[in-house]
């Protein structure tokens, strides 16, 4: 905050003038940076192709409308698969998830020198790469299929559930720990009694939130090869089969908006 | 005697069921396991070729110790830079036009028919997947960056506005009420009595955006949207693992990167 005077006379200003100097400084060099990216972006783009949006636009909606409503009868199987590989994809990677959490919370980590390291190595690097990229990977190994999509799905979630999962171990009530140790219990007692039912809402509370995300990211596993209806999906595109790829992009956003609102009620529930 | 201990003993402590109605829980436990038997008996798993794929997992594990950054380097370059160029502009632009739909989005301070509107805006951006948006979008606009771009930006829409109208919410209204004694417009009342209470939030999320679309802007490319997935997506194709491992170790060095410098600046501004 500064005085300032314009025409002798005082008037208040926000910041003075060496911030001010300083904040217009940042948003010039920000704004030079944006603009250099931008021309990147143009310089790669076949601009003809973007003014022809709109008709092609047009074009792709008036083949793709109406949904060609028959095909749903081989969709119901993808998306079984598709469930499938969300919610067993969920299941171990709770079960993978759980013990990593323990090693990684400061609070119940074996060794904050060895394990902890490697804890938060195995969460860092199962939360920075795509299920897509691990679906790719995984397909190249196990061979297309649901059982690709399945273990991509869960190596993927063992870093955003141990993550969530050790941040709530950290919080507990240490006194509930003390209490139940004074009572000379073992340390798998006290984990048990004690932070257990500490975590246990929140818990839950991760399971149907990564489950609702994984129904999302299991649809378009497919793409890679990787089963579920994502793979119908494919099929149609390559075939430019409009009419099924709108019925299965509607069936998608059905499939999501029903995950969505089953993960709310649950929580609802829990919480 | 002993029949008399116990009975001042009364029964062992038992710890109460997670769910107290016993047909409910009865029900779910019997539903999952049934739920559970079938989804397994529907996965099948063609073990000989898992077999055969084990060695290359494992020539993929060991390309994780000795990455060739080299052979294509310039193609990472290239495609690290578009992600890069991808991430960052898809967040300004994205940013830019989340605020006002994100005020729109805020019950407290819009008008209800611009409320329906932007949450409606919200619903949508959310529900769709961006590797679905990004589809489209390539069939619309043609490969390259510009659909990547395009789809980030749709995506960090809804996510940023969602998060900002929240945020409004739960403001302190005493501020703005303040400023609106004053008598001031709309938009000083929300330059001088919201935005400064959400700016520390709105410049965590945007970071935190940003690390997303990169993350997001690296599988993009699978489907010809622009970005380093097209050079991934490649590498695993011609069986480079040890092109792949340094493509996904440049991505995580970047991701936490990120997410250190994001620490970082969401503590100062906080």
């Amino acid at each position: 905050m500064a005085i300032s005077t314009i025409d002798g006379q005082k008037v208040w200003q926000r910041r003075d003038r060496n911030t001010q100097l300083r904040t217009w400084a940042l948003w010039l060099v920000g704004t030079a940076i944006f603009m250099w990216c931008w021309q990147q972006i143009s310089a790669a783009t076949t601009w003809p192709f973007f003014w022809d949006a709109p008709r092609i636009a047009a074009d792709i909606g008036g083949r793709a409308l109406p949904p060609r409503w028959s095909y749903m009868d081989k969709l119901w199987a993808p998306l079984w698969d598709t469930l499938n590989i969300a919610t067993l994809g969920t299941v171990m990677a709770l079960m993978m998830a759980v013990p990593v959490a323990f090693m990684a919370a400061r609070n119940t980590t074996p060794s904050a020198l060895f394990v902890r390291p490697i804890a938060l190595l195995i969460i860092v690097s199962s939360r920075s790469i795509n299920s897509l990229i691990w679906a790719l990977l995984l397909v190249k190994i196990l061979g297309p299929g649901v059982f690709a999509g399945l273990i991509a799905i869960s190596i993927r979630s063992i870093g955003f559930c141990a993550k969530l999962l050790y941040e709530a171990i950290e919080e507990i009530d240490e006194a509930q720990v003390e209490a139940i140790t004074a009572t000379g219990a073992s340390r798998w007692q006290v984990m048990a009694y004690g932070i257990v039912p500490q975590i246990m809402p929140a818990f839950a509370g991760i399971a149907v939130f990564r489950w609702d995300i994984n129904l999302r990211e299991s649809t378009v596993l497919g793409l890679v090869g990787a089963g579920g209806i994502g793979l119908q999906l494919q099929g149609s595109l390559n075939t430019l089969a409009w009419p099924q790829v709108s019925l299965i992009l509607l069936v998608i956003l059905l499939a999501v908006v029903v995950s969505e609102w089953v993960s709310a009620k649950v929580r609802g529930a829990i919480i | 005697m002993s029949a008399a201990l116990d009975e001042r003993l009364g029964k062992p402590w038992k710890k109460p069921p997670l769910i107290s109605s016993p047909a409910l829980r009865w029900t779910l436990l019997i539903g999952t396991v049934i739920y559970l038997i079938l989804a397994m008996n529907s996965i099948e798993v063609n073990w000989s070729r898992v077999y055969r794929g084990l060695d290359r997992g494992w020539q993929f594990v060991v390309a994780f110790a000795n990455p060739d950054f080299t052979s294509r380097a310039a193609e990472i370059k290239d495609g690290m830079i578009e992600s890069a160029v991808m991430a960052l502009t898809s967040t300004v632009v994205g940013i830019a036009i989340s605020i006002p739909i994100g005020l729109g989005a805020a019950r407290n301070i819009s008008i209800l028919p611009v409320y329906l509107v932007c949450r409606s805006i919200v619903a949508v951006s959310r529900a769709l997947n961006e590797i679905v948006v990004a589809i489209l979008l390539v069939a619309i606009f043609g490969f390259g960056p510009l659909a990547g771009f395009l789809t980030l930006s749709f995506a960090t829409i809804g996510f940023l506005s969602k998060l900002l109208a929240e945020e409004i919410e739960d403001m302190d209204k005493v501020q703005a009420e303040a400023v609106r004694a004053t008598g001031a417009s709309w938009l000083q009342r929300y330059i001088y009595g919201i935005h400064p209470q959400v700016v520390p939030r709105l410049i965590g999320l945007s970071i935190y955006r940003l690390d997303i679309n990169f993350r997001e802007s690296a599988v993009l490319g699978i489907v010809g949207a622009g970005g380093i997935g097209a050079t991934l997506n490649t590498a695993f194709d011609r069986y480079e693992f040890d092109t792949a491992a340094a493509i996904l170790l440049v991505i995580i060095a970047v991701v936490m990167v990120l997410e250190y410098l994001s620490g970082i600046i969401r503590a100062r501004v906080q």
